[in-house]
């Protein structure tokens, strides 16, 4: 079992911590994360959990795991398959193994191989290496549980709270195989625990027992060395999709000059926007959790109607449910942001897994003829800028948007420059202060068709507005057919001329080659990083990957007329291919879709790249 | 809100636009009634804001010279609790009916009035389905025959009032579209309430639930059963003031009772519409004819703090201990490295 460990340089490097869901896997992976960060590497990570809670403990369905990617060179996903994998219990070993890399590491604390724990993973015999054939990896077996109990005999704690230890024994074994101090995480236990010495203490302890027995274990533990990234300068934190989103919306209020407010109803993964909105009290934002989906987004267009910048979050069946009331933004023409972060679906499908299989929806899913923005965000930390940019075109078009995100970018994360609030622009919500003759609510601008905003509250500018089609120029109801079709035309027009004021597409790589691989939203790491590789090998191939969908950039013509081929790559059965095949019909599309509640691996993507290439 | 002059007029409240409601209709006396109220309030004409859902009430704010939103079936609470929290300054006013605030809107309708969120909620009540011509409401009468209930309903009407109080309502009153006078009584009452105000106006359906009301409305047997309820004064009705209410502490009812030898005004139940129990106030509000009068009146009027109150005061007070000033603050905060 045991071979000769060297220490092996790495640009960079998979780890993957594997445990029952109550095994902490979250904590111990964020507290890698966070140390690599500090120490200069560039890296993304990825939570992976059940949507139960607590599932039944040792079982396959509890099984919670965190990957992280770290190097030395620009990280620009979690990574395909580990090069470390801790598996906590059987369980884990059972459902991650077949994600670690051939010749890869696994460290399993052999305390959890027992008839119990090997039954409840599905094992039939006493020998998992074997019934799986797991020799072609690097096993260790280490005596966590016990030793850590060992380490923590003398410290009077409970039989529970010593065991609960345990994944700070894996992480100390980590970081001495990484070569990583164990000061940036002792310091997050002072400031945790700040009330509770004794359990400062015993993390401590049991950190740095798992640190000191990797090292007299040497002879059967790799070690690696990841030098720090050559990245930017600046200041970096660490951000998940989520926050960065609800911080986009408030440097968008803040902007604008507008309070910001969101009405929402929590929903898996979406509802961490909600949450942080709602401790960002602090800065004046009002969140109002409501009885239900329809209610967050009806109290947010009373809001935006109201004169603030309105926001609602929500996750695919949450999108379903907001849908009239979307319509009524649209015919009302109120400035308002819908996030969704897409999850499997259909239906309650699966919750906790990413998918890209909202587009349809978002686009089309309403009554009647109903445009709205449509964009995704396409990294955790671009979650800011796209939020940002959701807003402003929601204000200065007076339009509804839809905001893309999806689980994998909402939960993973990634370390962010700090960007500075004079770096954005202002954002120039069209309201009128004060009456002013001949004003009309639905009077347009000339160069976006947007409507003015006339806030309730504004002394002489006192006008109806609802869902019923408008005149086009008093807002009255107005059922005149013609006056329909105009209306009609000039919502799906005030949509389209938001392409007279996003970014060009840009392609990555060279504007010529033999296959543009095309992609949106959070599938950007995984096709950037394949394309990259391919590109390291002479392959002419470059990545055209989009984050406007509806209007479309004005420059898809050009880009794509420049290539051979275009490859169409999403996580759904091929919604966006379908969209360009209606509004660019002069090209032949190829497609890449996969559907399992998983993002793409680059690896993957490489293959049946190259595969293309060498037709 | 600005504290203006009583200059405005109920002819400043009207719009431009044509009122398409049937002739005859209960809606036009109510809104008469409203447009008479609002130059009582002390509040600028463009500090209201009327939200409405969708029915014939609900097309009530286009013909209102304020800012209205006619808005989706069922959610005008929703997205007028959007409006007060987000402006509290404003005077925030739902127009509904018995289909859009107690079937499709029966959530949002609930939970508004739960949170105590300061919108005074009008509710027309005609037991009937009218915009989608003539099918029965959560409120119609058991048995009630309509389009979509040909051999009647067998289902049972909800008590807006008993409904109200369920959700923890703070505020309920009942009205009559024929009786402006008392409309214009309580809906000021109601718009000075801080809170939740949900006033039930009986009205009248000319065309698909004619005269659904007028066992308790009509000029010669009003008096006899309806009862008119007055903080702090005794429960009296009848046509010659001859009958009133005690609580018939036995059986825990209301029981009417003569006026004569053996009871007297003094022996009455005592309106306290600010009784915080709201034991009293369910019995009222379920009264109904034959067995009992029909109470209008402010039955229930509790004062408490309101939700957007309590989201305005909250904000500023952890804005004000807050270490952000601004998002740079805020992304500059927690755990940062220098590369």
């Amino acid at each position: 079992m045991s071979k000769k460990a060297d220490t092996i340089e790495r640009d960079k490097v998979v780890i993957r911590f594997s445990g029952d869901s109550g095994d902490g896997m979250q904590l111990t992976g964020t507290l890698f994360s966070d140390t690599s960060a500090y120490i200069g590497n560039d890296l993304s990570t990825f939570p992976d959990y059940p949507s139960e809670i607590r599932a039944p403990q040792g079982t396959i369905g509890g099984v919670s795991g965190f990957q992280v990617h770290v190097g030395h060179t620009a990280i620009k996903t979690p990574g395909d398959y580990a090069d470390i994998l801790v598996a906590m219990n059987p369980a884990a070993l059972k459902a991650t193994a077949k994600w670690v890399i051939d010749g890869g590491t696994i460290i399993i604390d052999e305390d959890s191989i027992d008839e119990k724990g090997l039954r409840k993973a599905g094992y039939k015999t006493e020998d998992p290496i074997s019934e799986d054939k797991l020799e072609k990896f690097n096993i260790i077996m280490a005596p966590i549980s016990s030793l850590t109990k060992e380490a923590l005999k003398d410290k009077g704690l409970d039989p529970k709270s010593v065991l609960r230890s345990k994944n700070m024994f894996a992480l100390g074994m980590i970081y001495w195989i990484f070569d990583r101090p164990l000061s940036y995480t002792e310091s997050f236990f002072e400031k945790k625990f700040k009330n509770k010495p004794l359990v400062v203490d015993a993390n401590k302890t049991v950190l740095r027992a798992g640190y000191n027995y990797a090292e007299t274990m040497e002879h059967m533990t790799p070690s690696y060395k990841v030098s720090p990234a050559e990245i930017d300068k600046g200041t970096y934190r660490n951000i998940s999709g989520n926050i960065a989103t609800a911080w986009g919306f408030i440097a968008a209020a803040e902007k604008a000059g507008l309070e910001l407010f969101c009405g929402s109803y929590p929903i898996t993964p979406a509802t961490e926007i909600l949450q942080e909105l709602s401790n960002r009290k602090d800065l004046g934002v009002k969140t109002f959790q409501a009885e239900d989906e329809i209610a967050g987004i009806c109290t947010s267009i009373g809001a935006s109607f109201a004169g603030d910048l309105a926001v609602t979050s929500t996750s695919g069946p949450g999108l379903a449910l907001k849908g009239e009331a979307i319509g009524l933004a649209v015919i009302t023409e109120l400035p308002l942001v819908v996030v969704n972060v897409q999850r499997g679906g259909p239906s309650t499908g699966l919750p906790t897994k990413p998918e890209q299989s909202d587009l349809m929806q978002a686009l089309y899913g309403r009554n009647g003829e109903s445009p709205v923005v449509v964009m995704a965000a396409s990294t955790p930390s671009d979650c800011f800028q796209y939020a940002f940019e959701a807003a402003k075109i929601a204000v200065e078009h007076m339009t509804p948007v839809i905001l893309l995100t999806d689980g994998f970018i909402a939960n993973g994360s990634e370390p962010w420059r700090i960007p500075k609030m004079s770096e954005y622009p202002d954002i120039k919500p069209p309201i009128v202060k004060e009456e002013t003759k001949d004003w009309q609510p639905y009077a347009r601008d000339v160069e976006r068709l947007a409507r003015t905003w006339a806030i309730p509250g504004t002394k002489g500018l006192e006008h109806r507005i609802g869902g019923l089609e408008k005149d086009e120029l008093t807002g009255a109801v107005s059922h005149d057919p013609v006056n329909h079709e105009k209306m009609i035309s000039i919502r799906e027009e005030k949509v389209q001329r938001v392409s007279n004021f996003i970014p060009k597409l840009k392609v990555e790589g060279n504007d010529t080659g033999d296959l543009l691989v095309v992609g949106w939203g959070g599938t950007y790491g995984h096709l950037a990083t394949a394309v990259a590789e391919l590109q390291k090998n002479n392959k002419k191939i470059s990545l055209a990957h989009f984050n406007y969908i509806k209007p479309l950039p004005s420059n898809v013509k050009e880009v794509f007329d420049k290539f051979e081929k275009i490859i169409v790559c999403e996580i759904n059965l091929g919604q966006f291919v379908d969209y360009l095949r209606m509004r660019h019909p002069e090209y032949k599309y190829l497609q890449y879709n996969k559907i399992q509640g998983l993002p793409f691996t680059s690896i993957e993507l490489e293959n049946h790249f190259n595969k293309l290439l060498e037709k | 809100m600005e504290e203006i002059q009583n200059i405005l007029t109920a002819k400043d409240f009207k719009s431009d636009q044509e009122v398409r409601w049937c002739p005859g209709c209960g809606d036009h006396a109510i809104m008469n009634a409203i447009q008479r109220t609002l130059p009582e309030l002390g509040i600028a004409k463009e500090d209201f804001a009327f939200i409405s859902g969708i029915g014939c009430s609900s097309r009530f704010p286009y013909y209102m010279d304020t800012f209205g939103f006619h808005s989706i079936h069922g959610r005008a609470s929703a997205i007028a609790s959007g409006v007060k929290v987000a402006n509290p300054k404003l005077s925030v006013w739902q127009i509904t009916g018995d289909g859009d605030a107690m079937a499709i809107g029966g959530n949002h309708f609930i939970h508004a009035i739960r949170r105590n969120i300061d919108v005074n909620i009008i509710l027309f009540n005609n037991e009937i389905y009218g915009l989608t011509k003539g099918q029965y409401s959560p409120t119609s009468k058991f048995g009630y025959v309509t389009k979509t209930s040909p051999y009647g309903t067998v289902e049972h009407p909800f008590h807006p009032g008993e409904l109200v109080i369920g959700a923890q309502g703070k505020f309920f009153a009942r009205s009559i579209d024929n009786n402006m006078k008392l409309c214009q009584e309580i809906f000021i009452q109601a718009a000075r309430h801080h809170g939740a105000t949900v006033v039930e106006v009986l009205q009248n359906c000319v065309i698909y639930n004619d005269k659904t009301h007028a066992a308790i409305s009509d000029k010669e047997h009003k008096a006899d059963r309806t009862i008119v309820l007055r903080h702090g004064e005794p429960m009296i009705f009848g046509k010659n003031n001859d009958k009133g209410l005690i609580l018939d502490a036995e059986h825990l009812k209301l029981k009417i009772v003569e006026l004569g030898d053996k009871y007297s005004e003094k022996d009455l139940l005592v309106h306290n519409a600010k009784e915080v129990n709201p034991g009293i106030h369910l019995m009222l509000t379920n009264m109904s004819y034959p067995e009992h009068p029909v109470a209008f009146g402010v039955i229930r009027s509790v004062e408490t703090e309101t939700y957007d109150n309590a989201v305005f005061k909250q904000v500023e007070d952890v804005k004000s201990k807050s270490a952000f000033k601004n998002v740079d603050n805020l992304l500059n905060s927690g755990t940062t490295w220098e590369v």
